[in-house]
């Protein structure tokens, strides 16, 4: 364990030193990341001057619940971003370059790309966040704490694990697939809003199919007391075991690969 | 070019009027089970297991027919039509520890399809394989560290940084020992002369520097086994020579297995005292040039003969 993060922050080290080659390019694409989440922004703050209230939401909460979404996909983005593109690297050859290395494949495949140029989102969702908080008027005591930190786990797992079912099935079509998008992207786009206003179906299909529920809008129940029941605040960590099943269908892929080839 | 007899009861002409042992090889399809070739081997190398002993070795791919035109295109979108292309018809061979073997055959023959299988990166679906001990797609991390794979044209170099950064995430890779790595690393760049290029950044190399950097590479972990595929293509005459010098070197220094696969015969000539010819998923021919070789013909034209012979070749005489 201790030698895979030493070799992970080796890949890290190489990305930055790559990076530098390109400063200007970097920081344009920081900014970019940074504007496109802002407009983003902009939508709900526009949306907001027109009504008090989405649901039983104020404005400050939703910017709050938006801000942690974002943050959990930025940094699943930002370390799983080899996962995210893993088409080419199907496409190119380089997976199989990974095969014939003494090392897991997942750790290889994530230390093929780092994104720090979603260093720009996170930003963003920093600032809304602490924009967020100052209006929401939250009591903060260690469970709320806890409550965002497990939020932040759990949905940064819950997105890498999406990353990873995209990869996976890459072995099947070699190409990219589009719809898989709707999970991540599309996610990041509703995840602004607590999932509760969509409606009865989307709650049920974001907490039993693929949990976002579990680690935005029930939390933020607890957050916001809302809801009081403690249970509500260790849900995210109920969603991180989606890592599981999405650990085998790639598992399941990378076997399908060995035996047919490209 | 050559007599032509009727030394074998087939359509096959007899190229070279070699022994019993040649012309049955010769008949690559009576092959199966425990071969005559393979038993020819053992006779000679009784006393120590093979490096590579590779048995029926059977591998097909299961693709989507293709036919041209909008209609076809729009018709396959609701039924699609797979054939299975057999890429490996029983293939078998033997290789020796510290052997150099050149691996040749037209595109489409196969070639890759055994280099995947030895590496370990394909699972075969018939036959037996081991290599140094090991079945490759088994226990894949314990396999692979000790063999080196250089995919001619593809880069296992780091784009944007310094060659020498690539060498230390290899070194972390393979977990070499610190004063190991030092050593290789010592060696390799006196001997493919590397020293300048470990502070360029890779995409500023040329094709032929960018080469030697790339075996230097494969080579840091101390692999017995050395995979090499089209190491020359596109190298300037003086970057070939220096790449077959350093290849030979490495074999005789340190008895590296190498397998070398190559469409540049003048490779083989320098390389390798064996070679395997393999064709439609088939070894064709396991022997050495000399025996291929024959009058004055160039080597190119004497294995386009050959390819030819086999009715094997892509383009037709």
């Amino acid at each position: 364990m201790r030698d895979a993060v030493k070799l992970y922050g080796r890949y890290v080290s190489i990305h930055v030193k790559s990076l530098m080659q390109y400063k200007v390019s970097f920081l344009l694409m920081a900014i970019a990341q940074f504007m496109v989440s802002f407009n983003v922004f902009l939508g709900v703050f526009f949306m907001f001057q027109r009504f008090s209230a989405v649901g039983e939401f104020t404005y400050s909460q939703v910017v709050l619940c938006f801000s942690i979404f974002l943050m959990e996909f930025s940094l699943a983005e930002c370390v799983g971003r080899g996962f995210d593109v893993f088409s080419t690297m199907v496409r190119k050859g380089e997976f199989d370059r990974v095969l014939v290395r003494p090392r897991g494949l997942i750790l290889q495949v994530l230390g093929s790309r780092f994104e720090l140029t979603r260093i720009g989102r996170m930003i963003q969702a920093l600032v809304m966040f602490v924009y967020g908080i100052r209006g929401s008027g939250i009591v903060w005591n260690g469970p709320k704490i806890m409550t965002v930190v497990f939020m932040l786990i759990g949905g940064t797992v819950l997105f890498f694990g999406i990353f990873l079912v995209g990869a996976a099935l890459c072995f099947f079509t070699l190409e990219g697939l589009e719809i898989m998008n709707i999970f991540t992207d599309g996610a990041r786009e509703y995840g602004k809003y607590p999932m509760g206003v969509y409606g009865k179906r989307v709650i049920q299909l974001c907490t039993f199919i693929i949990p976002y529920a579990l680690v935005q809008y029930y939390p933020l129940l607890y957050l916001l007391d809302k809801r009081r029941e403690p249970w509500l605040a260790v849900l995210p960590l109920l969603a991180a075991l989606f890592l599981i099943p999405s650990y085998g269908f790639w598992r399941f892929g990378v076997r399908r690969y060995q035996s047919a080839g490209s | 070019m050559w007599p032509s007899g009727g030394i074998i009861d087939t359509a096959m002409p007899d190229y070279f009027g070699l022994t019993e042992y040649f012309t049955k090889v010769l008949h690559g399809k009576s092959y199966g089970g425990q071969t005559d070739l393979a038993r020819y081997d053992t006779y000679y190398y009784q006393e120590e297991a093979a490096m590579i002993m590779m048995e029926d070795i059977c591998k097909s791919y299961h693709v989507a027919k293709r036919t041209g035109g909008f209609k076809e295109a729009c018709r396959t979108l609701f039924h699609r039509e797979y054939e299975t292309i057999r890429a490996l018809d029983h293939v078998s061979f033997t290789i020796e520890d510290g052997e150099m073997v050149g691996y040749i055959g037209p595109n489409g023959a196969g070639k890759s399809s055994t280099i995947k299988i030895l590496s370990g990166i394909l699972t075969p679906e018939e036959g037996t394989c081991t290599v140094d001990g090991k079945v490759p797609w088994k226990d894949r991390v314990s396999y692979v560290k000790d063999i080196g794979v250089v995919f001619g044209q593809r880069t296992q170099l780091w784009w944007d940084v310094p060659v020498i950064d690539s060498y230390e995430l290899l070194k972390d890779i393979y977990k070499i020992p610190k004063e190991t790595y030092h050593n290789h690393l010592e060696e390799l760049v006196s001997l493919l002369n590397l020293g300048e290029l470990l502070k360029t950044p890779a995409r500023q190399l040329s094709l032929g520097q960018r080469m030697r950097c790339e075996i230097a590479a494969s080579l840091l972990h101390g692999p017995k086994l050395l995979f090499l595929d089209e190491p020359t293509i596109g190298l300037d005459a003086v970057s070939k020579l220096a790449v077959r010098e350093f290849i030979l070197r490495q074999n005789r220094d340190h008895g590296t297995t190498v397998i070398l696969t190559t469409h540049d015969m003048q490779d083989i000539e320098a390389l390798t005292h064996r070679i395997i010819l393999i064709g439609k998923g088939r070894v064709l021919m396991d022997g050495n040039l000399n025996q291929i070789k024959r009058g004055t013909g160039s080597i190119d034209e004497t294995v386009a003969e050959l390819y030819r012979s086999y009715e094997i070749a892509e383009v037709g005489s």
